[in-house]
């Protein structure tokens, strides 16, 4: 063998090796993620049934469903995205349109991303002290603020980066024509951006769905059924938080049934999520 | 006057013949400068723009030509840090004053630019959009606009029966000929078109530089290119920028046979650029 030839098998066994650790890691991840979901659905499903949603939150020891839970969890939710999500949309729009390249654009920024990745046991102690403190009880208002604060620097987030993508050049045609920069953000920015923020509310929507810190200290949790959000209601992590520890076998499969339908509903979620994305990049074309 | 190589034998024919009689001047550049935070970018401009014929700003790259035609519609008062000064007339009114109202100014001065960018809407709200914008007009009165508009763009037959369907839906050429086509819709005096073909097949650039010739007769132009043969083409009058400034100005013929400035033949002559 030539030195040349040496060089390249040496070259090529590195190579083979790196792909190999490449491989090994990947196989590594997906491991524990598979082993997760492959838990989740066998327990879950085996404890799927109609009463889940039919019937209320129980004793300790009794059978029952989740139903106060699910309506609960939807409720702070939509509450949550529909508090966060204008004003992420407006902030959003401000950092792209108005202060792409200032200093306050830039500072924005850094502060959004350090709220996006706060923790949200903080959040949720923040808004204990504010709301809960205050009203003098736990309340799922207080719980849709608290999942609002985790909403809102993602859509902030998403809202100035989709816009941001945007081509210059169509920014400049519409104002060519004598158009003013708002009418040109909302009738033509938003429109050509609206999937990608679109998609970034809908992982927001993922993310705050298994959120349990921030609703133990705010919307508490609920054994019976109410729709008042003025005052603590059921959702499905903290009762899946409540019930996992318990002793009680119906309470333990009731917390894998919940365990079940969360993590269907995220998964769900985030394939929707790249659906609508997809589907306007290809129309796009 | 030059070296040997005639400057009467370029490597193109010359088609566009400036059309006969005097014309009034459309714009008036005097002592125009314009500066991207420090560096001095177009430098000391005194150029004059006749009326319904097409001018083409030509030169090679980082010239200043689409700086300057940037200019004319004020589009770069959007970015911060990027000045322009001297006087621009249209029409006798400087509208480089910061009094002139920006609006007016862009529905006399439309602009066309090098990547077609139809809006996310329907071929149909493309064209009505900007009119709507500045006009109130009933259905059928904007039915007409947006036919008219289509027609002058050499665009309806090919869309007239899907006018609800998406802009991006069409062939690149096409939507070029539509950004065209919702420039003219607004009936500005002025069109500015900034390399519109560089981003085009050649069936589609010979079908919009066919179109020019027809606009001309109802609007000034203004087109920037770097590829000379088209400035040949399709302009009457062409002027020669280099290093931000304008080297040499006046009928496209006389420029691409007997240039009066060495530069200017050279450039043509494809000695440099």
């Amino acid at each position: 063998m030539t030195a040349v030839d040496r060089l390249y098998a040496k070259r090529r066994f590195k190579n083979m090796l790196a792909l190999t650790l490449a491989w090994a890691a990947t196989v590594f991840g997906l491991f524990w993620l598979v082993w997760i979901l492959w838990t989740t659905f066998s327990m879950g499903i085996s404890h799927l049934n109609l009463a889940l949603f039919t019937k209320m939150t129980p004793a300790p020891g009794d059978s029952g469903g989740l139903l106060n839970a699910f309506f609960g969890s939807a409720t702070m939710s939509l509450l949550a995205i529909a508090m966060g999500t204008p004003i992420g949309i407006a902030a959003g729009t401000f950092l792209a349109e108005y202060a792409n390249h200032s200093k306050i654009g830039t500072v924005t920024r850094f502060v959004n991303d350090i709220l996006l990745s706060a923790p949200s046991i903080v959040l949720g102690l923040f808004v204990y002290t504010l709301v809960v403190k205050t009203m003098g009880h736990f309340s799922a208002l207080a719980g849709a603020i608290a999942l609002g604060f985790i909403v809102l620097p993602v859509v902030v987030r998403t809202t100035d980066e989709m816009l941001r993508l945007v081509p210059s050049q169509m920014r400049e045609a519409a104002l060519s024509l004598g158009v003013p920069q708002w009418k040109v953000t909302t009738q033509i920015l938003y429109r050509a951006s609206m999937s990608g923020i679109l998609t970034g509310v809908l992982l927001a929507l993922a993310r705050i769905s298994g959120e349990t810190a921030p609703l133990l200290f705010t919307a508490l949790n609920n054994q019976y059924w109410t729709t008042n959000i003025l005052q603590p209601m059921a959702n499905v992590p903290v009762v899946i938080f409540q019930y996992a520890m318990s002793p009680y076998d119906a309470w333990q499969s009731l917390a894998w049934a919940g365990a079940f339908i969360v993590t269907m509903f995220v998964l769900l979620l985030s394939l929707l999520a790249r659906l609508v994305l997809l589907r306007n990049k290809v129309g796009n074309e | 006057m030059n070296d040997a190589t005639p400057a009467a034998a370029p490597a193109f024919s010359i088609q566009a013949v400036p059309v006969a009689g005097p014309t009034r001047t459309k714009m008036i550049a005097r002592d125009l400068n314009f500066h991207y935070g420090d560096f001095h970018a177009v430098k000391n401009i005194n150029l004059e723009i006749p009326e319904k014929r097409v001018t083409a700003l030509i030169g090679p790259s980082g010239c200043g030509k689409s700086t300057l035609l940037r200019v004319f519609n004020r589009i770069y008062s959007i970015y911060p840090k990027q000045v322009a000064t001297g006087e621009l007339l249209l029409d006798g009114a400087n509208i480089l004053d910061p009094k002139y109202p920006l609006n007016r100014l862009r529905s006399k001065i439309g602009m066309v630019f090098q990547k077609p960018v139809p809006f996310p809407m329907s071929i149909y709200d493309n064209v009505a959009y900007g009119i709507q914008h500045h006009e109130k007009l009933s259905r059928t009165a904007m039915d007409e606009r947006v036919e008219q508009a289509l027609r002058q763009g050499a665009l309806w037959d090919e869309v007239k029966d899907k006018l609800k369907q998406n802009g991006l839906g069409l062939s690149g050429g096409q939507q070029q000929r539509l950004c065209i086509a919702r420039a003219i819709a607004l009936r500005p005096q002025v069109i500015l078109l900034d390399e519109p073909t560089s981003a085009l097949d050649p069936i589609a650039t010979g079908k919009i530089e066919q179109l020019i010739g027809e606009l001309k007769n109802d609007f000034t132009i203004v087109i920037v290119t770097h590829n000379m043969q088209q400035a040949a083409r399709v302009s009457d009058y062409t002027a020669f920028m280099y290093l931000g400034e304008l080297v040499e100005h006046g009928v496209t013929e006389t420029m691409f046979t007997k240039p009066t400035r060495k530069q200017t033949e050279d450039y043509i002559t494809g000695r440099f650029g």
